[in-house]
């Protein structure tokens, strides 16, 4: 297509620039914008119509004049996508980062991605591994799900993140996951930790990398993810990958999102986000799952901080409406010195039912699993009646819950950074764990299941 | 299934221009278009509807996405409002907001859904065996039934004059039509096809409304008996996030006893769906012994798809909710969620740049949640039978605080609240129904059916076990000060029946194949259990048991155990003996 130039800027405001136009210009249109140095941003119309056009700049205003020249470059957002992205690292925009090649396009795809039918979707039922026993224990992952880590500041999110990255498998298959990792205004030494991570472990050579720091324009952060997620369908739908989506940090994409939603003067919901957070953010988290017929996946794994480690705040609230369960990360377990700090009260995992078992895990998962979780639960409320009336006031099996608590946490919960547990494993330790409980105590567990496991009780 | 392009179909005359585009909100000039009427948008037809009218400009809300559309392009009215068709093929179909199944829309379009594809809710081209029920001569008049279509093995579709038409049958016929081959014609010559349409957004006519006084039985031990809910009736479910609403609304879908369930998935994740997609063909309904799916109609907009669409998604579904029940059958309808709903009218309000309410929300969010939960009711038809439309409405609030439009909207509506509560699921108490909370204006108006089928003091039953609960409520706050030892015999007895209450009759296991459902008797029988053993421990106690030794008896765990297997309700009678004895026992002992 042939793109005019116009120099027919009327207003800019934050990232917004509105323009008189002459011809129709599409809803969603790329533009690129000349400054006078000759210099060039890019952008997106956001609303469009026979007298003015709206378009949000991704690099930001800076420097722009109303001298500016404007061309429609008359498509939508697309990326150019092929195997040759493995390996790679892209900007915020897509550009490469490291200094390669551009990429070479197999095709070039539309960043917002269209919904997948639900009835063309496959449920999810593959059990992965990541060697954490909080998470293959209490909140397992399964292939193609969505499992934020709802995190704070301060807490170490970004190790938990990477350990699975690193360990997650499924059981008995060398099969490995392509990682893609988007960065959306993360600070540059968090982008080294995780890139110097990837590459001590040779996992870089197996991932795509979208990064957009803290100091990148904020409202690119609006697409980068797409861009991630555009190349993780590419590669699970076309190219039969499974694929690890780690995507860091949403609440800075919301913010990028409320960013714009108060430039364009939108009505504000709660918080001053924008009413629509929920559908833009579930046109992100939907883009996990599996599709008949196919034999790639996508598995994402979104990590937020909760503003004030407020679970209530907007972000938190309709991430965890939309994706299936979350992993919450604990301050109080992380100042007690214990890594993973992952607080599985709740934490949940949705999909976990279809994928525990004597088939996939082993038959003594899911009721181990109540069984530790229900002890634990009451053991911490212990800890509460406890401050108040101390140990005395206890009765046997009382006592017995509330040293349990302490034990799940430092036998349990604590393990070393690159510690990789099978689920073997970690079924075990539950079993020895729960010695420190009477057998009578133990009401989740049946019989045959205590005969068939319990150290001390099992029949030879 | 015939499938089209949109623009194959002939359009009416009245053409204007895009003039602007925001998002899923077009605004058209040079059309003269009504209120609510669809319109096709831009050069591939997009379907929308027109929700403002400023002068010379329709405003538009697009049920598909308007990427790359440009002022300029061509709007198209149709004449015709936002309707769904109605007829036999709608049972076992699973369908987007708009009334287009997913599984043609899969054919056209492979896994992703793009757009501009056009699809028929119904099957035009298979054929049914119509029976007629009228012949010629017989004066009929609207929604009278005049034949029958065998759709399901369980479900027997009426077809019924259309409700504005009426007349004398000139002519009608038996035998295998496709739904828009006439098989009756009137005098007037009105044609009646097996097929109707029916605007999503108009109420469908009935005689009168009743007042229920039928429970609907869910097969939930806490909802069936301490809040029970009214075929016809409406209820809202609230609930932050992994408090159980989706589970409590798909085992409502998979065991309640109506006769049709129409079941929303409005703005949802797509993985539930597909997991009620891949489940419901292999379950059976506990009432007929035939699969679930045989009296299932589905809707599934999931959050990602348009937003328009899922704005439209529940009137398409309480629409054909309606038309079941205008052939006299019980219909549940089930909504998850009503607050996606309600924030597809933020997100389109928004865009209209109309002035918000509370929290963001249209000023009308509160009428629209009652305009939609009135269309539920028991209701005499116009062919003067009795059907029903009941509808559960499941609410989100954001971080689980009612105090929010949306819930408090549809709390001044239904009459039932089924508040789930997320420490409760945290504790792994399942269903997370909170027996404080919850309400239910129901059971004065039910009592006499209770009464009538199940046991003529079933209300006082049901009085003293909700006492039972509220008393321990009570006490665990003094627990939680001073210890439970501290606690008089008689309250810590009371502290065991009530945990009895809790353990064995309010918890029950979804996703167990046998505790999973509970009929109404045993229900009963197993709160008179829980009244036998409080009474029998007093009597041990007074003659000198040790409490400890009562509420270890053997045969109470026994007792409580056996629900998990098959036939309990049989058996129950001499397990509760056999706990008598052994408690009468414990106190010859000491």
């Amino acid at each position: 297509m042939t793109s005019k130039e116009y120099k027919t800027i009327t207003d800019i405001k934050g990232p917004l620039v509105f323009l008189e136009k002459t011809e129709p210009v599409a809803y969603g249109e790329i533009v690129s914008i000349r400054l006078s140095d000759g210099s060039e941003k890019n952008g997106q119309v956001l609303d469009t119509s026979d007298d003015m056009v709206v378009v949000q700049v991704f690099e930001g205003t800076e420097a722009i004049d109303r001298k500016a020249g404007v061309k429609f470059l008359g498509d939508v957002f697309k990326l150019p996508v092929s195997k040759g992205l493995i390996g790679r690292i892209l900007d915020g925009a897509g550009r490469p980062r490291d200094g390669g090649p551009e990429i070479i396009a197999d095709e070039n795809a539309d960043i917002i991605g269209a919904a997948i039918n639900p009835y063309s979707r496959q449920s999810p039922h593959d059990f992965i591994q990541t060697g954490v026993s909080a998470i293959d224990c209490c909140t397992t992952l399964v292939r193609g799900q969505k499992l934020p880590i709802f995190s704070a500041s301060g807490l170490p999110h970004n190790d938990i993140a990477l350990q699975i990255a690193r360990q997650a498998k499924l059981r008995d298959s060398d099969e490995e996951f392509i990682v893609v990792f988007c960065a959306m205004g993360i600070t540059a030494e968090e982008y080294n930790f995780f890139r110097s991570d990837l590459e001590r472990t040779g996992a870089l050579e197996n991932a795509a990398l979208f990064v957009n720091l803290a100091d990148d324009p904020a409202v690119e952060r609006l697409i980068t993810p797409r861009l991630a997620l555009t190349a993780a369908e590419y590669l699970a739908f076309e190219h039969d990958y499974h694929v690890l989506v780690i995507y860091t940090d949403m609440t800075n994409y919301c913010d990028s999102l409320r960013q714009i939603g108060a430039a364009r003067e939108e009505v504000p919901g709660r918080r001053g986000y924008p009413g629509y957070m929920y559908t833009d953010l579930a046109m992100l988290y939907e883009r996990a799952g599996i599709v008949k017929g196919k034999k790639g996946s996508i598995t994402q794994f979104p990590i937020l901080t909760m503003p004030g480690d407020d679970i209530t705040h907007p972000i938190p609230d309709l991430s965890g409406y939309i994706t299936e369960g979350q992993i919450v990360i604990s301050r109080e377990l992380h100042q007690a010195g214990i890594y993973p700090p992952i607080n599985v009260l709740p934490s949940l995992s949705r999909l976990m039912g279809s994928c525990i078992g004597e088939k996939t895990t082993r038959d003594d998962h899911k009721k181990v699993s109540d069984q530790m979780y229900a002890a634990y639960a009451q053991g911490r409320e212990l800890r509460g009646l406890v401050a108040i009336v101390g140990e005395d006031a206890l009765n046997e099996r009382d006592l017995q819950l509330l040293k349990f608590a302490d034990i799940f946490e430092d036998k349990f919960l604590r393990q070393d950074r690159d510690e990789d547990r099978t689920i073997d494993e970690t079924l075990n330790l539950c079993w020895e764990l729960m010695t420190n409980i009477d057998t009578k105590y133990l009401v989740r567990l049946d019989q045959e299941l205590i005969e068939k496991y319990h150290p001390e009780e099992k029949k030879a | 299934m015939e499938i089209k392009k949109y623009g194959s179909e002939k359009m009416s005359k009245n053409e204007g221009v895009i003039y602007r585009i925001s998002g899923p909100v077009v605004t058209a000039t040079g059309i003269e278009a009504r209120m609510y009427e669809v319109v096709r948008v831009g050069n591939e037809k997009l379907m929308g509807e027109v929700i403002e009218i400023h002068g010379d400009q329709s405003v538009i809300q697009v049920y598909e996405d308007t990427s790359g559309i440009r002022p300029g392009e061509p709007v198209l009215s149709t004449g015709q409002t936002l309707s769904v068709q109605l007829g036999p093929g709608l049972l076992t179909q699973i369908y987007d907001g708009i009334q287009r199944p997913l599984q043609t829309l899969e054919e056209v379009m492979g896994v992703f859904i793009t757009r501009g594809v056009d699809a028929d809710g119904l099957d035009l081209e298979k054929k049914w065996d119509f029976v007629a029920t009228a012949s010629k001569g017989d004066d009929v008049l609207g929604g009278q039934v005049i034949g029958t279509v065998q759709e399901t093995d369980t479900i027997t579709h009426k077809i019924m004059v259309p409700p504005k038409a009426s007349g004398k049958i000139k002519s009608i016929k038996s035998g295998d039509f496709n739904v828009t081959e006439t098989v009756c014609t009137l005098e007037d010559g009105t044609e009646i096809k097996m097929m109707q349409e029916w605007p999503v957004r108009h109420p469908r006519p009935f005689s009168q409304k009743y007042a229920p006084d039928t429970p609907l039985v869910t097969g939930m031990r806490i909802l069936d008996f301490l809040f029970p809910l009214a075929k016809g009736g409406a209820a809202g479910i609230p609930g932050p996030f992994g408090s159980g609403k989706t589970v409590t609304q798909q085992s409502l879908a998979k065991y309640s006893d109506a006769q049709l369930v129409v079941y929303i998935g409005c703005g949802e994740r797509g993985n539930e769906m597909t997991e009620v997609l891949d489940e419901f063909p292999h379950l059976i309904d506990p009432n007929t012994g035939k699969p679930l799916m045989n009296r299932t109609v589905m809707i599934a907009n999931t959050s990602n798809m348009p937003v328009a669409a899922r704005e439209a998604s529940v009137y398409t579904g309480i629409t054909i909710a309606e038309y079941f029940r205008d052939q006299g059958y019980d219909v549940a309808l089930m909504a998850d969620s009503t607050s996606r709903w309600a924030e597809a009218m933020r997100e389109i309000s928004s865009r209209l740049e109309e002035m918000p309410g509370e929290e963001g929300y249209p000023a009308y969010l509160s009428s629209r949640l009652a305009e939609f939960y009135e269309r539920a009711g028991r209701v005499e038809t116009l062919n003067g039978e009795d059907g029903s439309v009941t509808v559960i409405g499941a609410v989100s609030p954001p971080g689980g605080d009612i105090s929010e439009p949306v819930s408090q909207g549809t709390l001044r509506i239904v009459k039932v609240f089924w508040g789930l509560d997320a420490g409760l699921a945290r504790q792994r108490h399942f269903p997370a129904i909170n027996w404080l909370s919850s309400y239910s204006l129901y059971p004065q108006s039910l009592n006499q059916w209770f009464r009538d089928n199940i046991a003529s003091d079933f209300p006082e039953v049901r009085t003293q076990i909700s006492a039972l609960l509220k008393v321990e409520a009570e006490l665990q706050e003094i627990v939680q000060l001073v210890g439970s030892d501290a606690l008089p015999m008689d309250q810590q007895l009371t502290l065991e029946v009530a945990r009895m209450i809790r353990e064995y009759f309010l918890q029950q296991n979804g996703f167990d194949p046998i505790d999973a459902y509970s009929g109404v008797q045993q229900q009963y029988a197993m709160a008179q259990a829980i009244l036998t053993f409080q009474e029998e421990a007093k009597k041990a106690m007074a003659a000198g048991a040790r409490l400890q030794d009562v509420v270890n008896v053997q045969s109470r765990t026994e007792l409580m155990r056996a629900r998990f297997a098959e036939g309990y309700l049989d058996k129950i009678g001499g397990l509760v003996e056999a706990m008598v004895a052994e408690i009468a026992a414990t106190a010859e002992a000491n």
